[in-house]
């Protein structure tokens, strides 16, 4: 099964998945399944979330990032979500959602010059 | 606290039955914050909230309803929510507020959450007979 809204595009080592503005349900479980396959098939090591253009990330939501990427972390890859906006980053902390075991990044450049770094 | 008084207006209605609802929620919160005047963070934030009850309306309550109504002075300008179901209520109110208090796979940061996001809060239920949730941002 594929996710056509969340298209995942591989970068060498790194899948980058770039999610659409409204994180519905169905979409981000559709989108969990497919990247686990691509986890797999792949070895990727790292997979880059692109959130650049999720204008709210509720409870719902943050779960099922923090699943994804616990998901991805057992098939060996980890989780950056990049691109986290300020008025989402506010919310989610007033939340009391700090999102344990997911690592962030400013942007997707931040993320993937992180990687390559020393 | 009393609210659909003289002093608040109701600008919008919208049936809380299945998933998709729960976005034209979030669209409805959204345009009237900004239509309201209110920032970026503001806006964000009340979207948020209300996403957070119509998802207990909707997963917990069994569906209902939210009503988004402009409040005007006296005391203040702002913007209501109402989201208002029939379901099984809260049988412990303080207990569902506390942060990590979920009685399904949630993270039980959704009231407690929405409790902080806003700038008033009223939660009233009766066990057996349904949950209303009040959430008021002052505008002005
Ligand atoms: N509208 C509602 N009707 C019945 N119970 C509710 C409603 N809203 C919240 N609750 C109860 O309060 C608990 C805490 O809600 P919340 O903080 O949003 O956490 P979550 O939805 O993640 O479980 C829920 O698990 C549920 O037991
Ligand atoms: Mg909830």
């Amino acid at each position: 099964m594929t996710s056509p809204d969340i298209p995942i595009i591989r970068l060498g080592e790194v899948l980058v998945a770039g999610l659409s503005r409204e994180l519905d349900d169905k979409t981000v479980m559709l989108f969990a399944d497919e990247l686990s396959r691509r986890i797999g098939d792949t070895r990727a090591s790292t997979v880059v979330l692109d959130i650049t253009k999720v204008e709210v990330i509720d409870s719902f939501a943050a779960r099922m990032l923090m699943e994804i990427a616990a998901m991805a972390r057992l098939l060996g890859a980890r989780v950056v979500l990049a691109g986290m906006r300020y008025s989402v980053a506010i919310t989610l902390a007033e939340l009391g959602l700090a999102l344990p075991g997911v690592e962030t990044a400013l942007s997707v450049e931040h993320a993937l010059n992180r990687r390559a770094g020393p | 606290m009393t609210h659909s008084d003289l002093s608040s207006t109701s600008l919008q209605t919208v049936p809380i039955h299945t998933e998709e609802d729960l976005l034209t929620a979030r669209h409805a919160v959204r345009a009237a914050a900004l239509a309201e005047g209110l920032g970026l963070v503001a806006q964000t934030k009340l979207v948020t909230a209300a996403s957070e009850l119509v998802r207990n309306c909707y997963v917990h309550g069994g569906g209902g309803v939210l009503r988004i109504e402009r409040v005007l002075p006296p005391p203040r300008r702002g913007l209501r929510i109402v989201v208002a179901d029939q379901g099984p209520g809260i049988e412990d109110p303080d207990a569902a507020l506390a942060d990590g208090y979920s009685t399904g796979p949630g993270l039980g940061h959704g009231l407690g959450g929405a409790r902080r996001l806003v700038d008033e809060f009223e939660l009233r239920s009766e066990p057996g007979r349904g949950t209303t949730v009040v959430i008021t941002r002052w505008t002005a």
